[in-house]
């Protein structure tokens, strides 16, 4: 075997995986995790380490695989992980452990996320738990969100003996691990579920169907429920929309309102009752990860994919592997193209879009370089759905209902890096609230740091 | 679960239920909404909040049977349970943040049609217990379909209830009451009209053209009712505004109706009929118990 090159992972067929919600990456086994594992040069100074947002013990995880302690290397990762199989799955490896592995220099790096998500799957199915705290401090903090940053920080608070009630506004536990990520790749039943219930298993409770912000408020909930702390991580909020003519035709949807009828709602599933409609030709507006998980999506309910990015490949801000495996199944990339118009039949319905070229000029604040339209290009193509992909503002339910909480000029909630403290006292904030949309793995940190921030805040009080 | 306590048959295809839900009852306000979903199948249906027992912890809710998944929710009975139940949501009406002496100064009128009397009628009460005068016209397609009539006459100073056909009361829409009596003197400078998409719009027409300031409460297809999906988006003036988080009430005379009718119809066109008459054999709505 070849040490610079990964033992290659399984997958479905491109063909086969367009048609259908089953997982599309269908993970290593023992003897190919044990083998991946063996590449690891376990480095004294691991850069992975550095690269890892919540700082799992990655060689000491991999030298438990490379030995086939598949329960000790799981033990390991839960110490600084509560959704190692959501982690394995979805975390942008490539730009962090993987990124900084040494085995990447000359051949190709250890893979790390798909180690991960061996173990957290073989601890799934030989029904191994995290370990839980002995017993209870009796001091309560309320957890705002069952995404990745609250799941994380309710998860680390229970395991130093807090007892952490998280509350939902939706009627199902994940967040944007129920409504926003696909099954094809992450399994909601299999991987998601099983995650909260490990979550559960360390003395959480979850309410759901509660709305902080309308249902109780923070204050409310400090007052009046007994909560010493509150943690927000109420994720990104509200869908943006381009502001162009058309825009409210009917077959015009948000990516988050198309994903929601069909990872929470399951519309794709015959026996759910929430209608999706998703046409014959699709085009979705934007490119980040979650244009690719709408189109991947489209795709799978039958339609022809186009997604119009008004960037280029270089600058497509979704992971690279999403991007690679949009293309194998047929997704038809517009690049350096945006919408001008979306175009209306006589019934309301959007009949197609009016597109024009872009060219890549000076770079902008953000160090990409601005896209510029190309004067007379403009041409015309037939769609019956577009789906508007282009990120979310913050959803004021919870800033405006909480006195003293401060939001800055984008209306994000203003919160320490290092703990997660906001400007009111007892109150902590982390995840998209804070950032704007990210990544799971980037709110889980902040839901890490929070949990620590707490802690320290309570025993000082 | 989310148990009900009582379940009552008001008319011809609309259904009035208690549910149990102490957080929602606890803090809920006239005007917001709720989002109930039967079972693990069902859909996240958006209903009006019709009236609430803060020491019971419980909603009323009333619903018409307009598509598939309203009629399964016929099928349960006092005793049963909805899976989920969630608000209350959307912001309360108005008129619950005003100053009350001058509220009193003003001359309100609802005008409620078909099941947008269960919407109406909190709101009503909450300023009967106020001390605050209104007056109520509530009207509907024939005198079978009309609900709370009883109730409404207990909190409204006047009542004028209408029929499409004459069947009882005036003769006539809501919008024609209005006229009829502005007509005869009477004055108002606050109108609420709650009901059908194109009742609310002539309401508008009509009070655009005396002056009335006019507020309605919107209905369209929801899914999270949060403010996360964008479904419920309309415009309302020049803005782009989401029914569920800045609403469910607009200032009628800024919302376009014409363009909220069509997106009503989002899932009774074309594919979507097709599909959905294929599902479940009728065609659908959003769900939210208010068209008639």
């Amino acid at each position: 075997m070849d040490v610079m090159t990964r033992v290659p992972v399984r997958e479905q067929e491109p063909q086969v995986r367009a048609a259908n919600f089953e997982e599309v990456c269908l993970g290593y086994n023992e003897e190919e995790a044990m083998a991946e594992a063996a590449r690891c040069l376990n480095c004294k100074n691991a850069q992975c380490m550095k690269g890892c947002p919540v700082s799992i013990d990655i060689p000491g995880f991999i030298a438990q695989v490379k030995e086939g302690n598949f329960e000790e290397a799981y033990q390991i990762i839960s110490r600084s992980s509560a959704l190692p199989a959501v982690c394995g799955r979805v975390c942008p490896q490539e730009n962090q452990c993987e990124g900084k592995c040494i085995r990447g220099i000359k051949g190709e790096a250890v893979s790390i996320g798909k180690l991960e998500r061996f173990v957290a799957d073989w601890a799934r199915e030989h029904g191994i738990k995290p370990k839980k705290a002995e017993e209870t401090n009796g001091h309560k903090v309320a957890v705002i969100g069952s995404g990745p940053a609250g799941l994380t920080c309710a998860g680390d608070l229970a395991k130093l003996g807090y007892e952490v009630t998280i509350f939902e506004a939706l009627h199902e536990a994940g967040g944007v691990l129920v409504y926003g990520i696909p099954e094809f790749r992450l399994p909601k039943q299999k991987v998601v579920a099983a995650e909260v219930e490990n979550v559960k298993a360390l003395g959480v409770k979850i309410e759901t169907n509660v709305v902080i912000g309308k249902s109780v408020t923070i204050d409310e909930l400090m007052e009046q429920e007994g909560y010493e702390a509150v943690f927000i991580g109420s994720g990104a909020g509200l869908p943006r929309f381009m502001g162009i003519p058309g825009e409210q035709a009917m077959g015009v949807f948000s990516a988050n309102e198309f994903l929601t009828r069909n990872n929470l709602m399951k519309a794709f599933l015959e026996d759910y009752d929430t209608p999706i409609k998703a046409g014959k030709k699709v085009i979705v507006v934007g490119g980040g990860n979650v244009a690719m998980d709408a189109a991947r999506t489209a795709k799978r309910l039958g339609a022809e994919v186009h997604v119009v990015y008004r960037r280029g490949e270089e600058e497509l801000p979704a992971r690279k592997e999403e991007v690679h495996h949009a293309k194998e199944e047929g997704i038809i990339f517009d690049l350096l193209q945006n919408p001008t118009e979306l175009l209306v039949d006589e019934n309301g319905c959007v009949r197609g879009a009016k597109i024009i070229k872009m060219e890549l000029g000076e770079p902008d604040e953000s160090g990409r370089r601005s896209p510029v339209e190309i004067p007379g290009s403009e041409y015309e193509i037939e769609a019956d759905t577009v789906i508007m992909s282009l990120g979310t503002s913050p959803n004021p339910l919870i800033s405006s209902t909480t006195k003293g909480l401060d939001t800055n000029r984008r209306k994000c909630i203003v919160a320490e890096e290092a703990n997660g403290a906001t400007s009111k006292p007892g109150v902590f904030a982390g995840g998209d609230a804070v950032t704007g949309a990210a990544t799971v793995i980037l709110a889980m940190g902040a839901g890490k740091a929070a949990a620590k921030g707490i802690d320290e805040y309570l025993r000082t009080k | 679960m989310y148990p009900i306590v009582k379940k009552e048959k008001l008319a011809d295809k609309i259904y009035l239920m208690d549910v149990k839900a102490p957080r929602v009852a606890q803090y809920c306000e006239p005007g917001q909404f709720v989002i109930v979903k039967m079972d693990e199948y069902g859909e996240r249906i958006p209903l009006t909040i019709c009236d609430y027992d803060r020491e019971a912890g419980t909603i009323t809710i009333v619903f018409q049977t307009v598509g598939a998944s309203t009629e399964r929710m016929v099928s349960l009975e006092a005793g049963d349970a909805f899976a989920d139940f969630v608000g209350p949501l959307g912001c309360p009406s108005d008129l619950i943040g005003e100053d009350i002496e001058t509220l009193k100064k003003k001359k309100i009128v609802f005008i409620a049609g078909g099941v947008g009397t269960a919407p109406v009628y909190p709101q009503v009460k909450w300023l009967h217990e106020h001390g605050v005068d209104c007056d109520v016209i509530m009207g509907s397609r024939n005198k079978e379909l009309l609900i709370l009539e009883d109730e409404m006459r207990a909190v409204a100073t006047n009542l004028y209830v209408t029929t499409d056909d004459g069947s009882y009361g005036f003769h006539g829409t809501g919008t024609a009451q209005l006229q009829a009596l502005w007509d005869d003197g009477v004055r108002y400078d606050h109108c609420v009209a709650i009901g059908p998409m194109i009742m609310m719009k002539f309401v508008c027409k009509l009070t655009k053209e005396l002056g009335i300031h006019t507020i309605v409460s919107m209905n369209p297809i929801m899914v999270d009712g949060t403010g996360m999906c964008g479904a419920c988006r309309l415009v309302v003036g020049d803005e782009v505004k989401f029914a569920c988080v800045d609403g469910p009430e607009f200032d009628g005379h800024l919302v376009d109706f014409d363009q909220a009718m069509k997106r009503q119809q989002q899932y009774k066109t074309e594919e979507g009929r097709a599909m959905l008459k294929l599902q479940e054999g009728d065609t659908h709505h959003g769900g939210c118990g208010q068209c008639s």
